[in-house]
């Protein structure tokens, strides 16, 4: 079921924590709001749940599929949530917390007793966790909990699954399994699904589209590869994946002066500062750190000119072929860089012949 | 802790470790003042009463009970917590729920309030009582003489004061639990399709009821040893409002010490079963799973 969210306004006392939002999630599609805390991107979770509601007289509208549901309370919406940190039921049984939301059916619609063991039973086999029935939720680890959580959500046949949060209460491993373990349960059943996190990789990993949210705001609504390569503001570039962000004065190719360029540490190229291989349009810069432990190595540089700090990605081999020690100078070119200014959006590329370079000169002490 | 742990280790105390722990004449000194405020301020009174009251055989101390007076004061008294225990659990349990789950305009005024009447003296309150129900110059006196009610120096002026006094016993006792708990649990039953009613009783009641418990047998222990608010707007009337605390004063000042004993001896057992159910209920508390 498709999930429509129009003109979303909501403020607590003071503080606006949803400003004119709107959002569409189509069905089946696994959506996640990225962004971080103080973003909205919880409130506007707890809102499509029914927790929250949008400031009256605003004209937010909330639809499921074609049924305008914006006044509906939580336990009439078909939804199931899982919270950050479980809210299971701590003196139920995982049995009994399963099948809360069956037993708190008007009567005639309760299934029986057998039925509803039978459909506990299918719950935990579908979450892997087949005959932990009566343990209680403090004989669980955090992962077990979660997925109970899942599978009592899921108890009551929700048409949307909404998830607040679902692996940051986790440690780093569980948390990747689990995340994984989501996705091919998403792909499966085909629910239409909203995460809330602020785990860029998490959300990248996972969803179908990402939703970057800021300052109560959408930044930008797309698919992982569409904000990861093309971010639409300054924000979005900085939240997502590392980035230098280099003040500098004029690009050559606009002409027009920016506030900033920013360049991915992957696209930054060094090169032996006397050598036939330097670039002509490369910039100087001193090593300041390297840090090698990891797939990648991370150098850390500080213009020449005007001390400005970066730093570059480049491959442990081609690191030990430029053997750089703190101190040495390197050639730098950007192979990558882009731009924003005044709302528009540039993107230069090294390799396609479109250059920009920051003057280091002339902006810092030089 | 330290010396647990090297003597677990088989190695003898050094005086380094001496910075860890205190040195031992000082523990023994405080461990032994402790001791000694223990066994003269609580002990000894506790046993003084048993022995006052059965000093002249247990006939003379059963005797006591036969008095119809004191049988009208033991249920009076049972009375008055028959009434506050059930008030105090409803108010303290609407007061915690409002106070933790919601957030509404003077919440910060209601929990100062609660809080009142730990802070004024039980005198006070019972004289708050009297200046508004008292039948000859209370403010709601001349209504109340009109229509033949008596609150002063009767039963409901007695339940009155004491639940003044019981209040907050509740209240205070869930509301850092709730607090403690947070609301998501209410929220996970209301997306799960749970109404008001079902959420109260399958989910927040549960979780709380060892509180509750704890916070009930405070309550009552309170409402049956109450003297000062009640001794106010009784009237202390023998075999009509003199409650239990009110009649063992009375006999003890009739220089009848035997009869008084024999009274206090239930009351102080009372207390003695109270805290047994208390510390039975903490235990319970810590054990269960958080």
């Amino acid at each position: 079921m498709s999930i429509r969210a129009l003109n979303i306004t909501k403020s607590f006392g003071r503080y606006t924590a949803l400003d004119h939002v709107s959002l569409e999630v189509p069905a089946g599609k696994l959506v996640s709001l990225l962004g971080p805390s103080g973003s909205g991107k919880t409130t506007l979770l707890r809102i499509l749940a029914g927790l929250e509601f949008p400031d009256p007289g605003s004209g937010a509208r909330v639809f499921f599929h074609e049924h305008e549901v914006t006044a509906t309370p939580a336990g009439r919406r078909g939804v199931g949530f899982v919270f950050q940190h479980y809210a299971l039921f701590r003196h139920m049984t995982v049995a009994d917390n399963i099948a809360f939301g069956i037993r708190a059916r008007p009567r005639a619609q309760r299934p029986g007793q057998e039925q509803i063991r039978e459909r506990i039973a299918t719950l935990l086999q579908l979450v892997q966790l087949d005959g932990l029935q009566q343990r209680y939720p403090s004989e669980l680890s955090g992962g077990q909990r979660q997925r109970v959580a899942l599978a009592r959500a899921l108890a009551v046949d929700p048409k949307v699954l909404l998830l607040d949060e679902p692996f940051g209460a986790l440690d780093a491993k569980v948390r990747k399994d689990l995340r994984r373990w989501l996705r091919l349960f998403q792909e499966e059943i085909k629910i239409t699904t909203v995460f809330v996190t602020h785990d860029q990789e998490e959300a990248l990993e996972l969803a179908d589209a990402v939703v970057v949210m800021n300052n109560a705001r959408i930044e930008q609504v797309g698919d992982p590869q569409e904000v990861y390569d093309r971010p639409a503001s300054p924000f979005v570039i900085e939240f997502l994946g590392n980035v230098n962000r280099i003040t500098a004065g004029a690009g050559h190719t606009t002409g027009s002066s920016m506030d900033a360029l920013y360049v991915r540490p992957h696209d930054v190229d060094l090169q032996p500062v006397h050598s036939a291989e330097r670039h002509h349009y490369a910039l100087e810069a001193r090593v300041q750190h390297v840090f090698s432990a990891g797939n990648y190595a991370r150098v850390s540089l500080e213009g020449t000119g005007n001390r400005e700090p970066f730093e570059a990605e480049i491959s442990r081999a081609r690191l030990s072929e430029l053997a750089l020690r703190p101190g040495d100078h390197v050639a730098v070119v950007f192979r990558h860089v882009r731009l924003f200014p005044k709302g528009e959006y540039i993107e230069a590329d090294v390799d396609k012949g479109r250059l920009v370079t920051p003057s280091f000169e002339g902006t810092g002490p030089a | 802790m330290a010396s647990i742990v090297t003597r677990i280790r088989g190695e003898p105390l050094r005086k380094s470790q001496s910075t860890t722990t205190e040195p031992a004449w000082c523990r023994r000194l405080m461990i032994g003042t402790g001791l000694v405020f223990l066994l003269f301020l609580l002990l000894m009174p506790l046993v003084a009463i048993a022995y006052e009251a059965l000093r002249h055989g247990i006939g003379l101390c059963l005797a006591t009970f036969v008095d119809p007076h004191a049988r009208s004061a033991i249920l009076l008294t049972l009375t008055v917590a028959a009434i506050c225990v059930p008030v105090t659990m409803v108010f303290g349990l609407a007061a915690a729920w409002a106070i933790t789950k919601f957030s509404f305009r003077g919440k910060s005024l209601l929990t100062t309030v609660i809080d009142l009447p730990f802070a004024v003296s039980p005198v006070i309150a019972g004289l708050i009582f009297i200046l508004i129900f008292s039948g000859t110059h209370g403010y709601l006196g001349p209504y109340l003489e009109a229509h033949d009610i008596r609150v002063i120096f009767a039963l409901p002026g007695i339940a009155l004061a004491t639940l003044f006094i019981t209040l907050p016993f509740v209240a205070r006792e869930l509301i850092p639990i709730m607090q403690s708990q947070g609301r998501e649990e209410e929220f996970a039953a209301l997306t799960l399709g749970a109404g008001g009613w079902r959420t109260f009783s399958r989910v927040t009641l549960p979780n709380v009821k060892w509180g509750l418990f704890y916070g009930l047998i405070l309550c009552n222990a309170r409402a049956m040893g109450e003297f000062g608010a009640v001794a106010v707007v009784s009237g202390n009337i023998k075999g009509k409002t003199s409650t239990m605390p009110l009649y063992i004063e009375t006999l003890y000042f009739e220089y009848n010490s035997v009869a008084a004993f024999s009274l206090a001896s239930i009351l102080t057992g009372l207390a003695l079963v109270t805290l047994l159910l208390k510390n039975v209920v903490e235990w319970r508390m810590t054990r269960r799973p958080s």
